[in-house]
């Protein structure tokens, strides 16, 4: 790709090539099983370990409750049906918010189906879920919370080491899909009191179809694939090693330099935000201002709608994302945005901005200096702006 | 999204025909539903029964604003009565084709031109006596257009696809 401004990092980000450079030898030196017992299982066997440990520092776990996975996706799907399917014994009641992502609320539907009631909780105009609102929520039945650390459209930050309390102290289970959040803000499974932790590698600039599960002590699950009892009989299936690899190189290069990266991050994303805001007349920040993804910035534009503008951006080499119901399959805007409150026709207009590890000031000054100009001349072409929006 | 469009659809979208309002216009048709994601506006000026000037403003995505920019370029200089025949079809086709979750895109371009007509044909009382064929088979297709147009409004929560048709 040559020289654009790529700001859609939640959509894609590229494998690190450090962590390439770890995976290689996987492929072909050591290709053996990490269960065999010769010479050729016990290096694999050994990096396959090195890499749960480095997975688990970066959220605060002790390695052994670390499960490799093929992704966040079946990391959320196991840790949910998992749970709720051993203990429907206790109880057949779960809770979660209607802000979720799919791979929570698909998951959640799908129980329903096997009998299992959910409570789907409202989010605020930020996209905050409320910790009263849970407690309010749960019955003897309710067996399991189960949320995103942060909303990975929006990127507000929850109060999870609230909710983890709460959940710790009503001995309902707690699951937290991190994927978004890991890596930029310090995540302490202990501290949050979580249970189960949803991971995925390409997230952290590791490579596409691995993740992990953070299965705490005490927690039992019921496998979702069964087969030959790898991963504590959680996961069967011969690991994917050269994934799992990357996987733990590619944390263990995100908790090393976390604190600067993130504050980069931040300058890079408050800089967007705050000169937009100011800039563009009816401009809106969706979530929060102050307990928001370092790297995440979703703004909505009145009067335009979001197709129309990333094809311009595109156009002058700005890679972006939005929310309208335009680019997705079902012609419906997103349900996050839709849940905040926010109208239709807005809804159709926000941009998802994400940074990450090489974007640059200057991305940010290229997308300042375009972005105005072409929301202007789009809401020329709108029959919903206002007369008198710009002033000249 | 390159790619997804052709050639002909990125060219309006880039370079929209007859983009603007007509001031002095004698119709003026809206369809679609900014809920929805698209708002099409077209203003017609008519000499001699036939579209002597149109303009569009629109708000949709690339595809929406292909299709109005299009539809004014296809109505412009014709009959009133071969205006109203466009198409969406006529006005897919004439983009060297639209994605199949974008037709219904091309489909409220020739809706807003069709109600701009119809328009036109209620407030002039001569019109409307040379043109009675057309008044009553627009009459019709106007309202299911505007049912559609309100549909949107409370569009809210359900499950329905009533932005998808």
């Amino acid at each position: 790709m040559g020289r654009s401004v790529y700001l859609d990092y939640s959509a894609g980000m590229p494998t690190d090539k450090r962590v390439v450079e770890a995976m290689l030898p996987y492929f072909t030196e050591h290709f053996g099983n990490p269960s065999s017992l010769h010479a050729y299982g016990g290096p694999v066997r050994m990096a396959v370990e090195k890499a749960r440990e480095q997975v688990a520092k970066l959220i605060g776990a002790e390695t052994k409750y670390i499960i490799f996975t093929s992704g966040a996706t079946e990391s959320n799907n196991l840790a949910i049906k998992g749970l709720a399917r051993k203990r429907a014994g206790q109880g057949k009641h779960i809770i979660t918010s209607v802000g979720e992502h799919l791979s929570i609320l698909n998951v959640c539907k799908a129980l329903e189906k096997e009998g299992f009631k959910v409570t789907y909780l409202p989010i605020d105009k930020e996209a905050f879920v409320s910790k009263e609102a849970i407690e309010k929520a749960m019955t003897p039945e309710t067996i399991l919370v189960t949320m995103a650390y942060a909303n990975s459209e929006v990127g507000t930050i929850q109060d999870i080491r609230a909710i983890g309390e709460l959940c710790s102290k009503k001995k309902v289970a707690f699951h937290v899909d991190a994927v978004p959040a890991a890596g930029r803000i310090p995540i302490d499974v202990k501290a949050d009191h979580i249970d189960l932790l949803s991971l995925a590698s390409n997230d952290l600039y590791g490579p596409k179809g691995c993740g992990a599960l953070y299965v705490g002590k005490g927690i039992d699950l019921v496998p979702l694939i069964d087969g030959g009892g790898q991963e504590r009989k959680l996961r069967s299936g011969t690991e994917n090693v050269p994934g799992i690899v990357g996987m733990g190189k590619a944390a263990e290069l995100l908790l090393a330099d976390m604190p600067t990266e993130s504050k980069r991050l931040m300058g890079m994303r408050d800089k967007l935000i705050d000169t937009l805001l100011k800039q563009i007349p009816a401009s809106h920040l969706n979530g929060s201002r102050t307990k928001r993804l370092p790297q995440n910035a979703n703004m909505r534009f009145s009067y335009i709608e979001g197709e129309a503008l990333i094809l311009n951006l595109d156009m002058v080499d700005i890679c972006t994302s939005t929310s309208s119901a335009c680019t997705s399959k079902t012609l419906e805007p997103s349900h996050v945005l839709r849940a905040m409150g926010i109208p239709h026709e807005e809804a159709h207009s926000a941009l998802l901005l994400n940074f990450g590890r090489w974007s640059t000031m200057e991305d940010v000054d290229q997308f300042i200096k375009e972005l105005p100009e072409i929301v202007k001349r789009l809401r020329e072409m709108s029959p919903l702006t206002p007369p008198g929006l710009y002033k000249d | 999204m390159p790619g997804m469009y052709t050639d002909k659809v990125m060219d309006h979208f880039k370079n929209p025909r007859n983009m603007g309002e007509l001031a002095d216009f004698d119709g003026l048709g809206t369809a679609g539903n900014p809920v929805c994601g698209d708002k099409m506006f077209i203003w017609i000026k008519v000499r001699d029964d036939k579209i002597a000037d149109i303009k569009f403003k629109t708000f949709g995505c690339g595809a929406a604003v292909a299709t109005s920019s299009m539809v004014t370029e296809l109505a412009k200089g014709k009959s009133v009565t071969d205006a109203a025949k466009i198409s969406r079809k006529d006005v897919a086709e004439a983009l060297g084709g639209l994605p199949a979750i974008k037709m219904h895109c091309s489909n409220l371009a020739a809706d807003a031109l069709k109600v701009a007509i119809f328009e036109w044909l209620k407030k002039d009382e001569k019109a409307k006596a040379r043109f009675k064929a057309l008044y009553a088979e627009l009459e019709p297709i106007v309202a299911d257009i505007r049912e559609k147009e309100a549909m949107g409004e409370d569009h809210g929560e359900g499950e329905g696809d009533t932005c998808s048709t």
